[in-house]
């Protein structure tokens, strides 16, 4: 994972070579299509059945109450972690306070060693992508594998999530069968019974053998510090319940107050996130195995991360914090769309990952990443929780000028741009400039019209690709008197 | 009634037509049309790209040049939503200045916006035999909340086949300076839009800004693709005309 950008290519770079790998492009589009679709079905379904009083609110009342939810607990976010850590210990687990993502890392490797653990198996979290644990956990010679399937993907083809629910979004069939192939010594075939029926006998080895299990949380309910996990695959259950010790990474912005607002956070997230109304497990948590109990974890710890969040609390971005990690503005994201995670070189990718990789890192180290979007507003119209990521974007692009970290040519040109434009008498003037100097670049084609094919200098970025038109013979501000005259006529 | 015209940057300098198509289509209403001489841009550029101060002059401007009307009409949904949603967040901390934002965006109107919604037309009597598709503008869906009014316009347009858009949704990668900081992506986002339109077997692609316009249309004569591009103004204004008024 690369939370350092500089240890990945520019991002120029990255761009190309995105753009350039079609079967990746092709994969993405695929997946994303397919997810936006479902979420479109079943919002509509909810909407329908909120007209009939039959579901609990439509997509926009659960969203008006999940912001309200999680406006007040942002607020009182000191008040809550209190209260869930001391519910976690009430309930015989342990609580653990990161600050960064090396707290966590000394942390876990801290009860691995106590435990003497040789081998850690993993839930998807991305929490745990983002403090790089799997690479911290190797280097100390613990074996790490990771449990749900497409993070299983990943971690042989020895990459970085490419989605934040999707982690294999860019992979096709083939792939993955070619690599599966390759652990289990023979050709497999593509078909998902046999994919699957590969990683179930593959992992349920390393589930009984694992000495550790570590799982996320993707929300955290305070008054009863209950640890939820949203699956697919019953990974999540494996892992949390048959190793001896669990380990939940909680970033700090997963709580929510009590377990009715867990059931309107709960009904956005599945919809938003696969288009389902329900994942097929989904697993609360609450204390390790107690007296008289056939199964779950000796010890239950909770590491509470930081790394960065409370930056936000009190800020313009404080609203980044209300993202249910569904991913619903990466599917819709038409620059996701066509350059796919990796691109971002950050672990949050797409529209979430542009706002929150800058503001949990360092600004100055990732001005790129706002810069990526055409501000369409896509991904606020998908989200869930209605977080304003484009205007964020505009937002961290202010930053990013006040700075002085913006790109030095490009920000003059368009300072001086725009001083000129704003007094009237040159902004008229400019059209007159503009036509003159565009002249020798026009080129009159047979049916009489104008265009210009190539032009110099920094227009030259538009005019690579595709076509420009010249500025008119005659502006509207020196048509309108004559339009005037017409009116008056 | 009295309606001031606000032309975008991009019709005046480009497309000129589509600034003269709206003044005889809103003058064909009873409406009083200026243009008050002093207008320059809306300063979405300089808010896009980052330079709040420029921006909030340019919101200062416009707000001056407009206070004083009783509507303000331009043919750009991107620009219109720049002005109702954007100008009084910029003045938020200044109440006097906050008051007149609003003011000013509460009577600033996309072009077939006012049409329909103001106006009450439909049917402004145009016919204009092709197969044409509307493609939304991000600004205008989603900040303008304006949907429903251009297709109301075009449905009403004798022989005029009016297409189903398969993606409404998705952006044509334009985004103002976008377009030039990021061409690569900003092209393949061109591309693909072209391509669900070019699928549909249109002829024209029909819109309500010049920029979207700008974009697909350069790129559709670079790769020489069937298909054209035309402001929905103009459009309605061409059929008006050819239907001998
Ligand atoms: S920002 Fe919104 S849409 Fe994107 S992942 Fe977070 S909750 Fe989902």
């Amino acid at each position: 994972m690369a939370a350092d950008p500089h240890n990945v290519p520019d991002f120029k770079t990255r761009i190309a070579k995105a753009l350039g790998d079609e079967r990746l492009r092709g994969a993405v589009r695929y997946t994303a299509d397919n997810l936006r679709t479902k979420r479109n079905a079943v919002v509509a379904d909810l909407n329908e059945q909120a007209a009939q009083r039959m579901a609990i609110g439509s997509f926009a009342e659960l969203r008006r109450q999940a912001r309200r939810i999680k406006e007040h607990t942002l607020k009182h976010l000191d008040y809550y972690l209190e209260q869930a850590a001391e519910r976690i210990r009430q309930n015989g687990g342990t609580v653990h306070w990161a600050g960064s993502a090396a707290d966590v890392v000394r942390i876990a490797e801290e009860i691995a060693e106590r435990r003497q653990a040789k081998r850690v198996i993993k839930s998807k979290s991305m929490a745990s992508e983002e403090v790089m644990f799997n690479h911290a956990l190797e280097a100390k010679g613990v074996e790490v594998v990771e449990s749900d399937l497409g993070e299983y993907i990943i971690q042989l083809a020895h990459e970085t999530p490419a989605h934040i629910v999707i982690p294999a979004i860019h992979k096709t069939r083939r792939q993955i069968a070619d690599m599966f192939g390759a652990v289990a010594g023979r050709e497999l075939t593509t078909d998902t019974p046999t994919l699957t029926k590969f990683a179930r006998e593959t992992l349920r080895k390393k589930f009984m053998a694992a000495d550790i299990g570590v799982s996320g949380a993707n929300f955290l309910v305070a008054e009863s510090g209950t640890i939820c996990l949203v699956t697919n695959e019953g990974n999540g259950r494996l892992t949390t319940s048959v190793p001896p010790v669990h380990v939940a990474i909680v970033g700090i912005e997963k709580l929510v107050p009590t377990l009715e607002d867990l059931a309107v956070v709960l009904g956005l997230l599945p919809r938003s996130a696969t288009g389902q109304k329900i994942t097929t497990y989904f697993n609360m948590i609450t204390g390790p195995r107690r007296p008289g109990e056939p199964d779950g974890p000796e010890e239950l710890h909770v590491i509470f991360l930081d790394n960065g969040r409370t930056n936000l609390l009190g800020s313009k971005y404080e609203e980044a914090l209300m993202c249910i990690r569904c991913g619903a503005c990466l599917n819709v994201c038409p620059v996701y769309r066509n350059i796919g995670g990796h691109a971002y070189g950050s672990i949050y990718p797409g529209p979430i990952g542009s706002v929150i990789s800058p503001l949990l890192n360092d600004l100055g180290a990732w001005t790129d990443l706002p810069q990526a979007s055409s501000l369409c507003g896509a991904c606020h119209e998908a989200c869930p929780m209605g977080i304003h990521l484009h205007e964020h974007l505009v937002s961290l692009r202010m930053d990013t000028v006040a700075m002085g970290k913006a790109d030095p040519g490009f920000t003059r040109v368009m300072k001086l741009w725009m001083a000129a434009w704003r007094r009237p008498a040159i902004y008229r003037m400019a059209a007159k400039l503009g036509r003159v100097a565009m002249r020798p670049f026009v080129k009159k084609r047979a049916d009489g019209t104008e265009v210009a094919e190539s032009l110099p200098g920094p227009f030259a970025a538009w005019t690579n690709t595709r076509n420009f038109p010249p500025i008119a013979s005659r502006t509207f501000h020196e048509r309108w008197s004559d339009l005037e005259k017409e009116g008056k006529r | 009634m009295k309606v001031s015209l606000f032309i975008t940057c991009l019709a005046d300098h480009f497309y000129p037509e589509v600034g003269e198509a709206v003044v005889h289509l809103l003058r064909r209403y009873g409406c009083e049309v200026d243009f008050p001489p002093n207008q320059t841009c809306c300063g979405q550029p300089a808010w896009n790209t980052g330079l709040e101060d420029e921006a909030r002059a340019y919101a200062r401007a416009y707000i001056e040049t407009f206070e004083n009307s009783e509507y303000v009409v331009m043919p750009s949904g991107s620009c219109a939503g720049h002005v109702r949603y954007y100008y009084p967040q910029m003045f938020k901390d200044d109440k006097e200045m906050y008051r007149r934002a609003c003011a000013v965006a509460d009577k600033t109107y996309e072009f077939s916006q006012f049409l329909v919604n103001v106006l009450g037309v439909r049917d402004v009597g145009a016919r204009f035999p092709a197969k044409v598709v509307f493609h939304n503008n991000c600004h205008m869906q989603r900040e303008l909340g304006v949907f429903e009014e251009p297709l109301t316009l075009l449905r009403h347009v004798r022989d005029l086949e009016l297409l189903d858009n398969p993606r409404y949704d998705l952006c044509c990668g334009f985004g103002g300076a976008f377009s030039v900081k990021m061409p690569e992506i900003s092209t393949a986002m061109a591309d693909e839009r072209l391509g669900i339109y070019v699928g549909t077997k249109a002829d024209i692609i029909v819109s309500c800004d010049g920029g979207c316009l700008m974009h697909m249309g350069g790129r559709a004569e670079r790769q020489g693709l069937p298909v054209r591009t035309m402001h929905l103004a103009t459009l309605l204004w061409e059929g008006v005309k050819s239907n001998g008024r």
